[in-house]
């Protein structure tokens, strides 16, 4: 099986000369089934089997759990807005099948775009695609509201890959992490569609002032059919929310009202498992740290990077805790980890290894700092209440600039042992 | 003693903060937090109350005679035995330089310790081989010449005292030139009973410093000598700081240098003796501090060094690394290395006047029916060392290791400076999702493997590349693998942009390539990192 295919894939390699295009996506393919054949030349004679592939695909194994929850979600906040399914099974297919037809067009338009733009950059330089966009692709649809419209996502992702990593030289030489650039795109450029709170429920329309459920021709024409078919229940069309309903994120509610304010709709218990509205990964705080656990474990994330994030948190907090001018101080600090999206943040944004600090103590310094100013930015910031996606890639401009200082401290520490051994 | 207290004070300092901001802290949550406080506080002091009853019962013991060995007879482990490593007894009176960094690439095919029968008719010397000569050397002898063993083959142009002389005695049946008359390598055809050419012994106790040089130079033993920083062929107006020896090699199925050097302990010791008339500084002895037992006799009981223990993973056994941990080279400083075998070798000089350049070569490597040693001149033939076994195109022949050997046709030799030789299959095939679902065992750092996860199983190898070429992606990857005060990416960064100043800041100076091997091997982005460190050290030789 493996030796026709082999020979299949080889057949119909096409020329390098006359279709460049078709071969360096032909290329990338290949290599994606196959490990190539090449042998080492000079230098060492054994290499290690981890390669960057490797590598990626072991981050987006880390994120499968988040896009578990993540797409069950959609549909749990949907319905909880209308008040129907409160439940973790009731309903659990018209949720899980809501929250696939959100999460698919996400996924599939941020890869689409994204590779699609890699393999033309690819073939215009000339070199192979490289895998690059293998996590980011599995990223962006992770930070992103689930309402989300489509058209913003693709000129936010080709907006992030072009500016943030192509015009930078492509994979390993971007200053910017790449998923959270088409994020802060978004952010600027068409705000509404990821702040406030009106966009973290999907599949709400406002009808004459009221908000209702609307579907679209997917679900209502095939779908229901099928589901009517099993003898289940059905999406209903213009159904309206319960009385009082708002589409409030925890941090939303303490940027007004504090803690008190955040428990008048929220439970912590329900923060941290993750039943509240928010971007479509970010939620289910268990999961997250699973992943991580699973990341800092194989070594593939800096365990640095997040502990000194951690701490930078807590001595954020509790300093604002002490100072308790505003309702957004009061929250208590060991609250702020499971509100909103700090782990997420922490597990997969800031570890990022090409756009954070590269030495280990650059890397202390640079998690502390993210933990400082994202929740100086939360708990300050009174129009956009979260901070993380803000502070990485402010220190992700930072990030060499430490590493200066950290370089720069080593030579002086080199310099002074040597000359300490001449004078002995 | 100073980090413990820091940890103390900085821990109840914490701990006093979140006390008061309990305090503060009205509702649900501070309650959970003062339930946690108090946890944490009983639990301490339970912990000081046994403490100190257990420290009272020690001194007690003490105090009565029960405690007669020494050992500690509380109940609790001291806090040292729980988190220090164990060292074993032989240890505890000597210097030790422990280091958690590196990695021993677990591969099959290590050397039986036996000796194999092969008879080697063909040896060659290349001048290629040597490190730091100048191009084409000035050949002294012709096509047809008798030499004995010691007799002098060619010399660098730029030293004209510095002899390299013939490992065997025999015949010279050819001499191989390369492009623009480069000398490739001069063949001897091995005479069946070896005649040595005899020297003037010096004397060990009244020789000159400038008298014995110029007897090594003119023997050929200088050659056994290399100096850093560059790792290049040793000038011989240089005095060195001081000479380093590795006396156990961590590389993948390296020789085991004490079952090499078994018998050779007069030698050994009369090898250091000399060493120690070529330096200003002294001579330091880097001592294999893994074994639960105590490295050989040979190096332990040899006098007039200085010796060290190393206690890690490769590349510990390096003398680069060694040198570090000991006594560092500064950029201006010229310090000298020499192989463990080679000391035996100029010591059996001292001692009889001949050149019996004569080591234990490690036959290694999975794909061979036999592995073990031989005890050969260098530069012998592949051919007849490899005579039983079936090594075709298939094979890769590597004289010295996978991480830093070099790769040898069936028709080449053994190179000068390698006590191994190391054949691994080609991996040059397709592998069906090589890089997600490998389906044969690899060595890797990387816990993504189980082989790893497991705690090493050995694996043939083979040369497969495992990957394409991408820029550098992960940090802090090559930190974990050289266990040296260096940053090895930023200086890796600093040779590909040329930056002199900054090379040099951060330790090039330091580095031979045999001590990034083991980056450039785990290397996820592929960079061939030995040959970005040599561009680096030309830079700097360059420069002067």
């Amino acid at each position: 099986m493996k030796n026709s295919l082999l020979s299949f894939f080889l057949k119909i390699e096409p020329d390098k000369k006359k279709s460049p295009f078709l071969h360096t996506l032909y290329d990338g393919f290949f290599t994606f089934a196959f490990a190539p054949n090449h042998v080492t030349k000079g230098g060492v004679h054994v290499r290690d089997g981890m390669d960057l592939k490797r590598l990626m695909f072991h981050v987006v194994i880390a994120l499968q759990l988040c896009y578990l929850f993540g797409t069950y979600n959609i549909g749990q906040q949907h319905f909880s807005a209308l008040g129907m399914y409160e439940g973790f099974l009731e309903g659990f297919h018209l949720k899980i099948f809501y929250g696939l037809v959100q999460i698919l067009p996400l996924f599939v338009v941020a890869n689409v775009v994204g590779l699609g733009i890699e393999f033309f950059y690819a073939y215009k330089k000339g070199h192979g695609i490289e895998e690059g966009f293998l996590v980011s692709g599995a990223l962006i649809p992770l930070v992103m509201p689930p309402a989300l419209p489509l058209w913003i996502l693709a000129i936010s992702v080709a907006f992030a890959v072009i500016i943030g990593k192509e015009a930078f030289g492509g994979t390993g030489m971007n200053v910017l992490n790449i998923a959270l650039l088409s994020r802060v795109f978004i952010f600027f450029a068409y705000p509404t569609y990821i702040s406030g709170d009106d966009c973290w429920v999907a599949g709400l329309e406002k009808v004459d002032g009221v908000w209702t459920a609307s579907y679209n021709g997917f679900v209502t024409g095939i779908l229901n059919p099928v589901f009517e078919s099993f003898g289940w229940a059905t999406y209903q069309n213009g159904l309206a929310v319960v009385d009082g309903y708002s589409g409030a994120t925890p941090l939303s509610l303490a940027a007004k009202g504090g803690w008190e304010g955040v428990l008048t709709r929220f439970t912590p218990e329900q923060m941290f498992w993750g039943n509240i509205p928010g971007s479509i990964g970010e939620t289910h705080k268990l999961f997250i740290i699973l992943g991580a656990g699973f990341l800092i474990y194989l070594g593939i994330a800096s365990w640095r990077i997040m502990v000194s994030m951690v701490f930078g948190l807590v001595i954020t907090g509790l300093l604002f805790n002490m100072w308790n001018a505003t309702p957004a101080m009061d929250v208590p600090w060991y609250q702020h980890f499971s509100m909103g999206s700090f782990l997420f943040a922490m597990a997969f944004m800031a570890t990022d290894p090409v756009t954070a600090s590269a030495t280990n103590r650059g890397k202390l310094i640079y998690g502390f700092l993210i933990g400082t100013i994202g929740l100086v930015i939360r708990v300050l910031n009174p129009a956009y209440p979260e901070g993380w996606m803000l502070a990485i890639l402010f220190m992700n401009v930072f990030a060499p600039l430490i590493d200066h200082f950290v370089v720069e401290g080593h030579i002086a520490k080199r310099k002074s042992r040597l000359s300490k051994l001449a004078n002995s | 003693m100073n980090r413990g207290k820091f940890l103390f004070l900085s821990l109840s300092l914490l701990l006093s903060s979140l006390t008061e901001v309990a305090a503060q802290t009205n509702g649900e949550g501070s309650q959970f937090l003062l339930n946690i406080l108090f946890v944490i506080a009983a639990l301490v002091f339970f912990a000081i109350v046994i403490q100190v009853s257990d420290n009272l019962m020690a001194i007690e013991a003490k105090r009565t005679g029960a405690d007669k060995d020494g050992n500690h007879f509380g109940l609790m482990p001291r806090f040292y035995e729980l988190v220090g490593s164990k060292l074993p007894a032989y240890l505890k009176n000597e210097k030790v330089i422990i280091s958690k960094k590196g990695f021993d690439i677990p591969l099959e095919g290590k050397a039986e310790a036996e000796n194999l029968k092969v008879s080697v008719h063909r040896f060659a010397v290349n001048p290629a081989n040597f490190k730091g000569i100048s191009p084409i050397p000035k050949v002294l002898v012709e096509i047809g010449d008798s030499v004995k063993a010691g007799d002098p083959i060619f010399y660098d142009k730029s030293q004209p005292d510095f002899i390299f002389s013939s490992p065997v005695s025999g015949e010279i049946v050819e001499i191989k030139r390369g492009e623009k008359r480069a000398i490739n390598e001069i063949v001897i055809l091995a005479d069946k009973t070896q005649q040595f050419k005899t020297f003037e012994k010096p004397n060990i106790a009244t020789v000159s410093r400038e008298e014995l040089i110029k007897s090594l130079a003119s023997s050929g033993l200088m050659t056994l000598f290399l100096q850093r920083p560059f790792n290049i062929l040793p000038n011989l107006d240089v005095v060195p700081r001081d000479i380093f020896i590795s006396t156990f090699d961590t590389a993948p199925l390296a020789p085991d240098l004490g079952y090499a050097l078994k018998g050779q302990e007069i030698a050994f010791q009369a090898g250091c003796e000399t060493l120690s008339k070529l330096t200003s500084g002294k001579v330091y002895l880097g001592l294999d501090g893994n074994g639960d037992s105590d490295a050989e006799s040979i190096f332990t009981g040899v006098t007039g060094v200085e010796k060290y223990y190393f206690r890690g993973k490769h590349p510990i056994g390096n003398v680069g690394v060694q040198i570090h941990h000991i006594k560092p080279i500064s950029p201006e400083d010229k310090i000298w290395t020499i192989n463990v075998q080679d000391v035996a070798i100029i010591g059996k000089f001292m001692l009889e006047g001949i050149v019996d350049q004569t080591r234990l070569l490690a036959i290694t490597g999975a794909e061979l029916k036999h592995t073990g040693y031989v005890k050969i001149p260098f530069g012998a033939s592949i051919n007849d060392l490899l005579s039983s076994e079936e090594v075709t195109a298939e094979h890769r022949i590597i004289s010295g290791d996978v991480l830093s050997g070099t790769q040898i046709s069936k028709d080449g030799f053994v190179g000068f400076y390698d006590d191994q030789v190391t054949v691994v299959e080609e991996g040059n095939n397709y592998e069906l999702f090589g890089w997600l679902l490998p389906l044969d065992m690899r060595p890797s750092v990387s816990k993504t493997f189980p082989g790893t996860l497991l705690g090493g199983v050995a694996s043939a190898a083979n040369t497969n590349n495992r990957g394409e070429k991408r820029a550098f992606v992960v940090t802090g990857e090559y930190d974990n693998l050289l266990p040296m005060d260096i940053l090895p990416q930023q200086l890796f960064k600093a040779i590909v942009v040329n930056d002199v100043e900054k090379m040099e800041n951060l330790g090039i100076h330091e580095l031979v390539e045999e001590d990034v091997a083991l980056c450039e091997f785990a290397c996820t982005s592929k960079q061939p990192l030995q040959s970005i460190l040599r561009s680096g050290l030309d830079v700097i030789k360059a420069e002067g």
